[in-house]
């Protein structure tokens, strides 16, 4: 599968889209023996590798820097939630940062995103500050949204950012209504929005989907796929294991992409992308994924196993795009290093001014309520 | 309206035109206010002031009010100062030119004897005298309403909140109000039907430990009371009293007792005294805040009313007790009084004959004294001192015509008895004397 | 000025809006080809086509959230529910994400929406469509919600609601969209979202009413009027929320007296509201308990002379009245 999608990265596929899908689900779903997974790592590398040779080096190397940002501002935020500093809830995106970056870093202006509340790292890649995003967290003025909404609700007008949101599955409605507007205003843009496995059992997905292809709307759902419904495994939650078929469903073109595989999700994006920018054709995309943390910080963690955890940490999305930008001779070592200091430098940045901030005014609680 | 009160209407206190200096007077800051405390002042002496400018904050019997100056000038002298108190009117400062000469002001302020203490209006009185103030004209009271069901008695009463506040604006004693709503509810119609007028409010007695005297009940006193008590024990003695005097106007007494008398016998027949006694009594139990004691933390209430009757005798004073006087019938005592005035004149009094008052007269009109005051006698609120009754020229219609006056002084405790209070009470005194059937109603 | 019947009053604002302004469309159930379950959006289809005038799917949450995700990308939904018992079915888009929007991100983003519908009582349909949400609705801040009783306010306010820049609840009621009155044509005719209306005056009780109770309240004041000489003055909020709390003050300040009818049950009701806050702000002007005229605490029943025993009445009314005026 690794290898059919490295030979037609570009091409639309459809119809055949769900057969494909469930077969490399099956490859995917079977890693536990070391051997298959080097394997599968080889493999997916190679297909990486053909992608990085098509891409700008440029792009790549912000990809790489918007991934490693991703994964040491959440790891700071484990910490300093740990000494108290973030409150209420904080869900962590490590391990899922490919497909963050893979889609979001293929639209274009004017296109929108609406998220769940695991949405740090999107709202960075939507270009909102790391530290805007830290003092957020920390409830602070110079949060996001002032410190009224938290880690699950950043927002940013300005960068066609809708949204953090908290009621697992709200979002996709909000997000069809987005796209609509887009059509509605005869533009081009799409809208992409993401939700996680356990949200597609919400009657939401469901009603949303079937009015986004009844009315072509403009718009990707991006099921981040990390296996896992808070503790609940999907298995023991979904009658079917392959999201990408419900799609099929609605007679909606779908697709499932590896999510440990950051130009993989950024083929299917841009193909999808295409379909709905040319044809406005929605499109369901399961990019399959692991979360190394818990649901959230409150997650005890006892539904899995640590070797499980290891076995996805062996096919890490920032390893595996690391390993293949260097074998292509578009970054090295030092490069890397250059990146590492410099997200580290941002988000020691970004705690500085989150500390350094100060709550919010008595007279913000009652301001933003209606216009 | 909030503002300091000039007295250019008191001829007494006129001064020369070519003066400026001017009284800042205490002015009345809330509806029930008989005196203030200056909290703080806002101004020194020196300090220039606008017209209606807050020169000082007064805490009245209500809140903390501003107070501002009428007129323009400079603060020159201030006579009350904070923390202290000051009735109605009194001279609180002095206010004038900058550098001007008020020391004739001051003078024939500090010449003047203390406050006097309008009771309610203070600004259009004329001159007060020095101890007393003769009352408006008050509107005789309407008959009362007519007997009512006595509300069942759950020990506290049930008032609608606008009936309430009617009742604290128009003065009216809720204990006298039958109430007309579900569960004998005090409701805004029952107010507005007043007419002034309360009907005889129902509660439950104890009886007294002195034997035959009057039962009582008590009812604890408010935070506010217990202040006012304090604050006016400390500031004039162990019995805060306040003086009323009223003139009233006894010719139909006398027309009436003359009647009474046609056909009784020596020891039957009733005196002046007598008829003042029973329409005390009448008064009181009408006034239950007249007819009560000030007892720390608590006000006792009585059933009847009890009046003690001072008699001068060879070595001082004794005031044997007419027991429930309101209950009793003119020539019943008359009786009683001239058995009681002749046991004390032979030292034959039983204590229970002369202590456990609820109230007591003291008249001296038949040493032909006109107007005088009276000491109370504790633990009593109020004591009447009667003098003589004088023929003069009054002033009826339009024409000139001779009527037969009496003054007469209560001497109050300001514990219980505010100056309302007692105003309203002699009110009703004068009335029932000059229109006697009023007392057996 | 012309005389027409509320529906028609309704589809006026509906049009006009339309016409004013590109980003108005109107979605629900059978609103287009249909002309609408209840008919107030009769002739729009006809007249401005599919892209104005959208019929749904029977799916409450997903037009519900499509309409929340259009209104923050720019647009101005109408969004219809057949009535507003199905709204409870999109709850989640209307309280969780319409009303917080514009709080949640720090004011970014504001959603202007209105949810229009029928609400209240209709005749016989039983518990699940005979039902009055606004108390759930006014709950939450960051909605407001309107209830007209009249054409001419149906329509001024519809087209202010519309205009507003937030999430509007508007609260129509089956029963009344055949009432006829006095509608005004201008274009432009508006009635501000927040303040009440008196709709009769008088000095010796107030009754905050609103939606279906206003006329029913109208009567009761005409009865008592007669029978007793009781001046009932008809206060009628027209916006619950912003709820113009001083118009109604002020009238119990007048009357002493108050009484809420309503179609809700009385449990944590508008009426358990203002009742609270009359309590707070005019305590010392009452002269009689405050009464609640509501639909009584059980699920609405099916038989006619149940229905009529669970709702609120003229009669209902009429011996409030003599209670608090103590006759």
């Amino acid at each position: 599968m690794a290898k059919k999608s490295s030979k037609s990265p570009s091409k639309p596929r459809s119809k055949t889209a769900s057969k494909k899908s469930s077969e490399l689900q099956k490859v995917f779903a079977h890693v536990p023996d070391p051997s298959i997974a080097q394997k599968e790592y080889r493999q997916r590398k190679k297909s990486q590798l053909a992608m990085i040779r098509k891409t700008d080096k440029k792009l790549l190397a912000e990809m790489l820097y918007q991934m490693v940002l991703g994964r040491v501002f959440e790891q700071k935020c484990a910490e300093v939630y740990r000494i108290g500093m973030i409150g209420g809830f904080c869900h962590l995106y490590i391990g899922q940062e490919a497909i963050a970056i893979g889609s979001m870093m293929a639209l274009k202006e004017g296109d929108y995103t609406i998220t769940s509340y695991r949405d740090h790292v999107q709202a960075m890649v939507a270009g909102i500050a790391p530290e805007e995003v830290l003092a957020e967290l920390y409830g602070r003025a110079g949060g996001n949204v002032k410190g009224k909404g938290g880690s699950m609700h950043m927002f940013s007008k300005e960068k066609g950012f809708f949204g953090g949101h908290g009621i697992v599955g709200g979002q996709i409605g909000v997000g069809t209504g987005m796209a609509f507007a887009q059509k509605y205003k005869d533009t081009d843009n799409v809208t992409l929005c993401f939700f996680g496995e356990a949200a597609v059992n919400q009657g939401i997905f469901h009603e949303s989907l079937n009015m986004a292809q009844l009315w072509k709307l403009p718009i990707i759902y991006i099921c981040e796929n990390n296996q896992y419904g808070m503790g609940t495994a999907q298995d023991r939650a979904m009658s079917i294991s392959n999201i990408a078929s419900k799609g099929d469903g609605y007679g909606m073109a779908n697709e499932f992409v590896d999510g440990m595989d950051v130009m993989a999700v950024r083929d299917a994006v841009l193909r999808a992308c295409n379909r709905a920018r040319k044809d406005s054709l929605p499109t369901l995309l399961e990019i399959r994924s692991y979360r190394y943390m818990g649901h959230s910080m409150s997650d005890p963690g006892k539904y899995r196993t640590s070797e499980e955890i290891k076995k996805y940490q062996e096919r890490d999305p920032i390893a595996l795009f690391k390993d293949s930008l260097k074998e292509a001779k578009v970054l090295g070592e030092k490069d890397f290093e250059k990146i590492e200091k410099r997200a580290q430098e941002a988000v020691e940045k970004a705690v500085r001014y989150s500390e350094e901030s100060p709550y919010p005014d008595e007279s913000e609680l009652l301001t933003d309520v209606m216009l | 309206m909030i503002g300091v009160w000039r007295d250019d209407l008191s001829a007494a206190h006129r001064l020369p035109l070519n003066l400026m200096a001017n009284k800042i007077l205490m002015p009345k800051l809330s509806p029930t206010m008989e005196e203030g405390q200056i909290s703080r002042w806002l101004k020194k002496e020196g300090d220039a002031i606008d017209a209606n400018e807050t020169i000082a904050e007064v805490d009245t019997d209500k809140a903390t009010m501003e107070m501002t100056s009428l007129e323009a000038g400079t603060l020159l002298k201030i006579i009350v100062g904070a923390g202290s108190n000051a009735k109605l009117g009194q001279v609180i400062g002095i206010i004038g030119k900058k550098g001007e000469d008020f020391s004739a002001l001051l003078a024939s302020i500090e010449a003047a004897p203390a406050a006097s203490t309008p009771a309610e209006k203070p600004a259009p009185t004329p001159a007060p005298a020095a101890k007393a103030v003769s009352l408006p004209p008050m509107p005789k009271p309407a008959p009362p309403p007519p007997p009512a069901a006595a509300p069942a008695s759950t020990g506290r009463m049930v008032v609608s909140p606008i009936a309430a506040k009617m009742a604290a604006e128009k003065g009216v004693d809720l204990r006298g109000v039958r109430g007309t709503g579900p569960g004998g509810r005090i409701i805004k119609r029952d107010i507005e039907n007043l007419n002034g007028g309360t009907s005889k409010p129902s509660y439950s007695y104890t009886p007294s430990t002195v034997y035959g005297a009057s039962a009582f009940r008590e009812e604890g006193t408010s935070k506010m009371r217990q202040v006012i008590a304090q604050r006016l024990a400390e500031s004039i003695g162990p019995i805060p009293t306040f003086y009323l005097t009223v003139e009233i106007e006894m010719d139909a007494v006398l027309g009436l007792r003359k009647k009474l008398n046609e056909g009784l016998n020596d020891a039957q027949k009733v005196s002046v005294n007598d008829i003042v006694i029973k329409a005390a009594a009448s008064a009181l139990v009408k006034h239950p805040w007249v007819n009560a004691s000030y007892r720390d933390s608590s006000v006792r209430f009585y059933e009847d009313a009890d009046v003690g009757v001072a008699v001068a005798i060879e070595d001082g004073l004794i005031t044997p007790v007419v027991r429930s006087a309101n209950k009793k019938s003119f020539v019943e005592i008359a009786q009683e009084v001239k058995a009681l005035a002749s046991k004390a004149r032979e030292r034959k009094l039983q204590p229970e004959e002369y202590t456990g008052a609820t109230f007591s007269i003291s008249n001296l009109g038949m040493f032909g004294i006109k107007e005088f005051t009276a000491i109370i006698n504790p633990p009593e609120a109020a004591i009447i001192a009667v003098g003589g009754a004088e023929q003069v020229p009054v002033v009826r219609n339009g024409e000139i015509t001779i009527r037969s006056v009496m003054n007469v002084t209560m001497s109050c405790d300001h514990r219980v008895i505010d100056g309302a209070t007692g105003a309203k009470f002699l009110q009703t005194f004068k009335d029932m004397l000059e229109h006697p059937a009023l007392i057996l109603i | 000025m012309a005389e027409m019947t509320m529906r028609d009053a309704l589809n006026a604002a509906l049009r006009e809006e339309i016409l004013r302004d590109e980003n108005v469309f109107v979605m629900g159930e059978e609103v287009a080809e249909y002309d609408g379950a209840y008919k107030v959006t009769r002739g729009l289809w006809q007249e401005f086509g599919d892209k104005r005038v959208i019929d749904t799917p029977i799916t409450e949450l997903g037009f519900a959230g499509l309409g929340v995700g259009a209104a923050m990308a720019g647009l101005r939904p109408v969004v219809e529910f057949m009535t507003f018992n199905f709204s409870i079915l999109a709850a989640d888009q209307i309280i969780n994400h319409a009303a917080k929007m514009l709080y949640m991100s720090g004011g970014q983003f504001n959603v202007p929406i209105v949810f229009r519908g029928p609400n209240g009582s209709a005749f016989q349909v039983s518990s699940q469509h005979s039902q009055a949400l606004e108390a759930m609705y006014a709950n939450f801040p960051g909605l407001k919600v309107v209830m007209p009783s009249t054409p001419a306010d149906a329509k001024g306010l519809l087209k202010s609601s519309i205009r507003d820049d937030n999430p509007v609840i508007f609260m129509e009621q089956e029963r009344m969209y055949g009432n006829k009155g006095e509608v005004p044509d201008d274009p432009d005719f508006l009635i501000p979202l927040g303040v009440a209306d008196v709709k009769r005056e008088g000095t010796d009780c107030t009754i905050v009413a609103r939606s279906m109770t206003v006329p029913m309240s109208l009567q009761a004041a005409e009865i008592v009027e007669r029978e007793y000489g009781v001046s009932v003055e008809v206060v009628d909020p027209r916006t619950i929320k912003p709820l113009d709390i001083d118009t109604i003050v002020e009238s119990v300040k007048k009357t002493n007296r108050l009484i809420v009818a309503e179609e809700s049950h009385s449990f944590a009701s508008v009426g358990a509201e203002i009742s609270h806050q009359v309590m707070e702000l005019a305590f010392d002007h009452l002269d009689a308990p405050i009464k609640r005229i509501s639909t009584v605490e059980a699920p609405m029943p099916y038989a006619k002379n149940l229905e009529a025993l669970a709702l609120p009445s003229v009669d209902k009314i009429v011996d409030a009245i003599k209670e608090v005026c103590y006759l």
